[in-house]
């Protein structure tokens, strides 16, 4: 038995070249103190990523690591996964590189669910390319390439996620060491791929944009910290609860106190829930929202393979064809 | 394997002129050429096919032309739905699936519209009868039924009622009028093999290990066969059908089979797999004509196999990137345009220093093109078409068969140099069938790749990953789950030796050339550039590459020329320039416009003539004869 690992151990020799405060260096801090809880072995983990400010991630990371192309990396970790399900493959995107040149890739690998943790670092910007309006930015996000004002309408990552047939889907604050440490060690543990929204604040080019409900003042109001068998309790000493309206078929916020029964208990195995929860605007679902294993792609491949992708027959035994013949 | 002669050749055809077989009682055919057409859903790819496993059991060398359109199901009866099937059979080498055809079996006006203009003087047409309609003549735009004027008074023509003749054969099985048509195909079949004088029982036999579980359709159909056959023999009728009969080939001993070129191209990355000792992870995106290698590929899954249809041509080249890096064997294959998608990709695995084979079944273009006809129009793509100073090793596979030895060669220089090769293959060869020598997988040399390096205690992981062989520049395989040799890699630029990421000015310079002089390298491993016919220096050598090889084999044998035909296309044999120094001119005819003369230009500083065909179709033998015999008297005069 080799001795523990710790988050240190997980950090590699590179300098790190993220901005000065940005919100990657806490999620980088996060992920290598999960990897130590979880007793990962650096030599079987490997951290796959695209094209952007994210996907420089695996550099730092002391395991195996391939920054592949833009958007490309869900295709490139499918791929080493089946030849190597032992692995633990992580996949490091943001918005642009997984919802925007990557959202083809990405969609295809939830619905496969294959068994990869995806963690799709949200800052509704593009930040490598020097600030241009993301495919997650908000309707009228002034920017470069939108001077008066984007005109989409922002894709929501949990939305996505879900209709692309996701079996897990959780959410975490970059600078929440509690919830997202909390978040990691589930998205790592899922047999499957697990899917996780990080909101991480861009300081160079979209500061604050999350401030309305990770800000410290409003953290307690704005922010439900979802568990499953638990209440949807929130706000100042879990004064608030959430309770499902069947007139609008949509959740609404309740005085807790006064009538407790009426607060949702979360259960992240239900489906339509989730969809309801990814919705909330205020408070912001965090934590697990969805999580309904199934059989992973790389297992199904494996157990469909007639020899498990072992050489069981020679090709000399098939070369033949059913009429082969002879000339003397 | 011994030859009866039932020739029973009949005045009508031996009044006919100029014809392959205006041929006397005692005489037997040299080659013979047969076309078999109609709508894309009367099944004449599958009935061809089974002709050629028949042709081939019989002994005879043989090239076939499968012709079909893009439509999975052209609305019946017009031009634009003709599919047809072409194959050459003989006893002389056969290389090309034929000039003109001897024989043709019209399913409809359409189909009879379409070949007609191919057709040998002389040669003999089977219709069916029942076909020739008024609807069906307007539909393939006859204002007048041919069988009346004189369009056809070259020919012999059998009129048989075909359609009437075999739904009568099945009618005891109480099929649907549809059904019963269906097995119109096998009807005909069993005419041509009782032309032929073949036996019925091999295509018997294949359609009961086909239609094993639809008994009904199983024995309607071999009723058909047998009627058809049995059509041939009637006395009164074998007045106007002809018994023909070819020499069985000169072939060199040793064990046979027929093949397509994608089932060679399967089995050669299979048995790469095997001389590598390492899994094969194949995967693709649905396109034509690259599909047939993923269907034969699935079917090999005990040889270490596995296949996965990605959700697009990107992630399918990623995939076998991850697959790469993973330690499988990691393959992909497309068509020009899904191959134009793979571009990106291909750059990262040169940068990554990965082993990769990317299959092209090149087919008409640009754009979607024609997607069912061949060509070879993407030379300048897989030696020129990437961003940056991104070189690949290119091959090209001459024929059916040798798509096995290319798919083996192209793996052994991905692992043995750690890069991504590109093969060369074309629509014609994906389907086309040839008799094929079947190479014993256990005598080649084994696939080895560079071993991965001891690990001291204290040393730099990623230097030991980039200490690459002095010879080929191939660095060692290290695979994640390796201990001691955890490194980073990607797409940006790397240190020469420490594998770190670099911008630095001296190490790019040094990275750029270092990539070029590992492809350079493939050269010095490669076997020397011989003479496919002729004398080694004269007035004219061809220069082929791929599928072209067959007509271009025939016409300079025809003309006496000189042949050379290039399967290492980039790096080429580093011989090339002195051989064809050896020659006054250098004729290079190729299905696109210009692209393997440019790399000659380019490559050899030699000026070498073009002769350029992008019809969709393949190369003639006496178009190419006739053009180098005009090369050759541009040059005395």
């Amino acid at each position: 038995m080799s001795k523990a690992l710790t988050a240190k151990d997980f950090a590699s020799s590179q300098e790190v070249r993220w901005c000065p405060g940005c919100g990657d260096y806490a999620i980088l801090k996060a992920v290598t103190k999960a990897l130590a809880d979880a007793g990962a072995r650096p030599e079987r983990t490997v951290f796959v990523s695209g094209i952007g400010c994210a996907s420089r991630f695996p550099y730092y990371v002391e395991t195996y690591g391939f920054h592949t192309i833009h958007g490309r990396a869900p295709a490139v970790a499918t791929g080493l996964k089946l030849a190597n399900p032992d692995l633990d493959v992580w996949v490091v995107t943001g918005d642009g590189d997984g919802l925007s040149i990557g959202g083809n890739h990405l969609l295809h690998t939830l619905r496969r669910n294959v068994g990869l943790k995806i963690l799709l670092f949200n800052n509704e910007i593009y930040g490598l390319t020097k600030g241009q309006y993301s495919p997650t930015s908000r309707t009228g996000t002034v920017s470069p390439s939108s001077p008066t004002g984007s005109l989409e309408a922002p894709i929501s990552p949990g939305r996505f996620a879900l209709g692309a047939g996701a079996r897990f889907f959780a959410r975490a604050i970059d600078t929440d060491k509690t919830g997202l440490g909390e978040v990691l060690q589930q998205a790592h543990a899922f047999d499957g791929a697990s899917f996780t929204e990080i909101f991480q604040n861009c300081i160079v080019y979209n500061e604050d944009v999350f401030a309305a409900f990770t800000d410290r003042n409003n953290a307690a109001e704005a922010q439900l910290h979802l568990r499953h068998g638990e209440p949807m309790l929130f706000g100042e000493n879990d004064s608030k609860g959430i309770r499902f309206n069947p007139e609008t078929f949509e959740l609404e916020v309740i005085d807790a106190t006064g009538s407790p029964g009426d607060v949702l208990v979360h259960d992240a195995g239900n489906a339509v829930l989730a969809q309801l929860l990814v919705e909330l605007q205020t408070p912001v679902a965090l934590g697990v929202i969805y999580r309904q294993p199934s059989e992973p792609f790389e297992s199904a491949f494996y157990k469909h393979h007639p020899s498990r992708m072992r050489r069981t027959r020679r090709v000399a035994e098939f070369i033949r064809g059913p009429n082969a013949w002879t000339v003397e | 394997m011994s030859y009866t002669s039932r020739l029973a050749v009949r005045t009508a055809v031996e009044a006919a002129n100029n014809t392959s077989f205006s041929v006397n009682k005692n005489s037997k055919l040299q080659s013979i050429v047969v076309r078999l057409a109609g709508d894309s859903g009367d099944g004449i790819q599958l009935m061809g096919s089974q002709f050629a496993v028949s042709t081939a059991l019989s002994g005879r060398d043989f090239a076939t032309f499968p012709d079909y359109p893009a439509e999975i199901r052209a609305p019946a009866g017009t031009t634009f739905g003709v599919s047809a099937y072409q194959i050459n059979l003989g006893g002389d080498p056969i290389t090309t699936a034929g000039d003109a055809p001897d024989v043709l079996v019209a399913f409809n006006p359409a189909a009879l519209k379409v070949s007609l203009p191919m057709l040998r003087p002389g040669a003999l047409i089977v219709l069916n009868n029942d076909s020739f309609t008024p609807r069906n003549l307007a539909k393939a735009g006859y204002a007048d039924d041919p069988r009346n004027g004189n369009a056809l008074d070259q020919y012999q023509v059998v009129l048989a009622d075909i359609s009437h003749l075999n739904l009568e054969a099945v009618r005891s099985f109480g099929l649907s009028k549809s059904e019963g048509g269906r097995c119109k195909n096998f009807w005909v079949l069993g005419l041509l093999l009782w032309m032929f004088d073949r036996e019925l029982e091999p295509v018997e036999g294949w359609i009961r290990r086909r239609l094993g579980t639809k008994p009904t359709m199983r024995d309607a159909n071999i009723a058909a066969l047998h009627a058809g056959h049995a059509f041939g023999e009637t006395a009164e009728l074998s007045a106007s059908l002809p018994q023909l009969s070819v020499d069985p080939a000169r072939m060199a001993p040793g064990e046979y089979r027929s093949v397509t070129g994608a089932e060679a191209l399967a089995l050669g990355i299979a048995a790469a797999g095997e001389l590598a000792d390492r899994p094969v992870l194949f995967c693709s995106y649905p396109i034509t004509p690259s599909s047939p290698l993923l269907h034969r590929l699935a079917r090999l899954q005990e040889l270490g196999v596995g296949t996965f249809q990605a959700e697009d041509e990107i992630a399918a080249i990623c995939a076998a990137i991850g697959a790469s890096y993973g330690g499988m064997i990691g393959v992909t294959s497309s068509s020009g345009p899904g191959i134009a998608l793979k571009t990106e990709a291909m750059g990262l695995a040169v940068n990554a220093e990965l082993p990769l084979l990317i299959v092209n079944w090149q087919r008409g273009g640009p754009s979607t093109g024609l997607p069912t006809k061949t060509e070879q129009s993407d030379l300048y793509q897989a030696v020129y078409g990437r961003n940056a100073d991104t070189p690949i090793p290119v091959l090209a596979a001459a024929s059916s068969g040798e798509c096995f030895d290319m798919a083996v060669e192209g793996m052994r220089i991905a692992i043995r140099h750690m890069t991504p090769v590109i093969l060369l293959v074309d629509g014609y060869l994906s389907n086309a069938s040839e008799p094929w020598l079947i190479p014993g997988v256990e005598s080649l040399p084994r696939i080895e790749d560079r071993p991965v390096p001891e690990v001291p205690a204290g040393s730099d992981a990623a230097m030991l990953a980039y200490q690459r062989d002095p010879e080929s520049l191939g660095r060692p395989w290290v695979t994640p789950g390796m201990p001691g040799l955890v490194h980073r890699t990607g797409g940006l630029e790397r240190d020469y030796v420490t594998g770190h990421i670099s911008y630095d000015p001296d190490n790019h310079q040094r990275m750029t050339e270092f990539r070029q002089a590992k492809v350079d390298s493939v050269a010095r491993f490669i076997p020397d550039q011989a003479l496919e016919l002729g004398d080694s220096n004269g007035d004219i050598v061809v220069v082929g590459w791929g599928s072209t090889y067959g007509p271009i084999y025939q016409a300079v044998r025809r003309t006496g020329a000189s042949f050379v035909h290039l399967r290492h296309i980039h790096p080429l044999p580093r011989n090339l320039g002195t051989l064809l120094a050896g020659f006054d001119k250098v004729l290079v005819p190729e299905m696109n416009n210009g692209q393997l003369a440019t790399l000659l230009r380019d490559k050899l500083g030699i000026k070498p003539v073009s002769y350029c065909k992008v019809s969709g179709q393949p190369f003639r033998i006496s178009e190419l004869a006739a053009r180098i015999e005009a090369e050759r008297n541009g040059d005395t005069r």
